[in-house]
């Protein structure tokens, strides 16, 4: 049940079906998100200067491992937690779009430095203003570059988040065209 | 083009030059002994690493700070008059200088005549600001600065939207230290010389 999706299916109040009466499966998931968040692999789109604050994460002096995160892959299948670290220009997105894609669910991005999250003070035709605009971001860190601290800052919330169990932003995006869909759907009915 | 059988030289076995034979003892070619030497490297700075841990280079971040320079740029804050309103006067000099255009100001009349202007609104967009610090450089009044605050990661881009009550009144003074701002003071250093102030 906790391991099939990322969210907790949980029985509201009110509705019909009756819970499954399993302490088990409430602990699995509560171990499921502890190990989610303790073992992150960062796949690092470095493009600009913010990879080499990257760099900087996660070698000696800041040393990521302390947060389970030190395990850089670039091999998007291989990874959960996309950085995307630089200026992103419109010729790239296609590029970043599909690395995002063959990424294994559950995953999450972290839009580090103000030019991947709203294009920064490249206010020009080439740039993506964000790259929102075509991956879903859990965490925004500004800065330009942000301090390395800025960016432990941004994993340590992004673990707070999927301890919590909230959905991915992937996921919440991936719930609301269902849901469209099943709109649409019911309108052609 | 086929090849002609007759053109073909066969060589003998004693003519037979190996380009590159591999003459090490059998041992190093087992390549035990270099990977033992690797691992022992390694090991020995575990070992050296865990009789001294204060001499490991980590700054173990959350618990533990770098000690920034007094020049750190970082989120900015508005600076008070002694009336509790801000100090800006609404000249658009830092909208002005800013690279990112992240600075939106909307001037208004103040009802002091001294004071002439002052912001209704003042918002930094903290998504485009690259903390580049002209606005303070370009501040004739001396009313924004910069702090040594890196802390600003959030999950909604709405959060970085920074208003003047945000400007004005996040920063605690117990807690977050100055950073950029090479003219503190000089501006009202040089009016009270003149007598302006």
């Amino acid at each position: 049940m906790g391991l099939k999706g990322e969210r907790v299916e949980t029985t509201r109040p009110g509705s019909d079906t009756k819970p499954p009466e399993s302490v088990f499966t409430t602990t699995l998931d509560k171990m499921v998100r502890w190990a989610r968040a303790g073992s992150l692999w960062p796949l690092p789109f470095g493009t600009a200067c913010c990879a080499i604050e990257f760099m900087s994460v996660v070698s000696s002096h800041y040393d990521l491992a302390r947060f389970g995160a030190e395990v850089v892959r670039f091999s998007p299948r291989q990874s959960d937690m996309m950085i995307v670290a630089g200026t992103v220009v419109d010729k790239q997105a296609p590029i970043l779009k599909l690395i995002y894609e063959q990424m294994c669910s559950p995953k999450w991005v972290i839009s580090m430095g103000v030019c991947a999250s709203s294009g920064g003070f490249y206010r020009a035709y080439h740039v993506m203003q964000g790259i929102d605009e075509i991956v879903p971001v859990d965490v925004y860190v500004p800065g330009c570059p942000p301090t390395p601290e800025g960016l432990i800052y941004a994993i340590m919330k992004l673990q707070e988040k999927i301890e919590r169990g909230e959905p991915s932003h992937y996921q919440v995006v991936l719930d609301r065209e269902a849901a469209e869909a099943r709109e649409r759907k019911l309108a052609r009915v | 083009m086929p090849i002609d059988p007759s053109q073909v030289k066969v060589l003998r076995a004693d003519e037979i030059i190996r380009a590159r034979e591999d003459t090490r003892a059998w041992w190093k070619r087992l390549y035990l002994p270099a990977i033992a030497m690797g691992l022992g490297v390694t090991i020995r700075n575990m070992v050296r690493n865990l009789l001294n841990p204060g001499g490991l280079p980590t700054i173990r971040y959350p618990e533990e700070r770098r000690d920034y320079g007094h020049r750190f740029r970082g989120r900015h804050y508005l600076k008070k008059r002694p009336s509790g309103e801000p100090r800006c006067v609404a000249c658009m000099m830092c909208a002005t200088a800013c690279p990112a255009d992240c600075i939106y100001i909307v001037a208004g009349e103040h009802p002091d005549p001294a004071i002439e202007k002052y912001p209704v609104r003042f918002d930094i967009d903290g998504l485009r600001c690259i903390m580049c610090g002209y606005c303070v450089d370009a501040c004739p009044e001396d009313a924004i600065a910069m702090t040594k605050e890196y802390e600003w990661a959030s999950y909604e881009r709405e959060d970085f939207i920074w208003d003047k009550e945000y400007l004005l009144s996040w920063r605690d003074e117990k807690v977050v230290d100055d950073g950029y701002q090479p003219y503190e003071g000089e501006i009202d250093k040089s009016r009270m010389s003149r007598g302006t102030l």
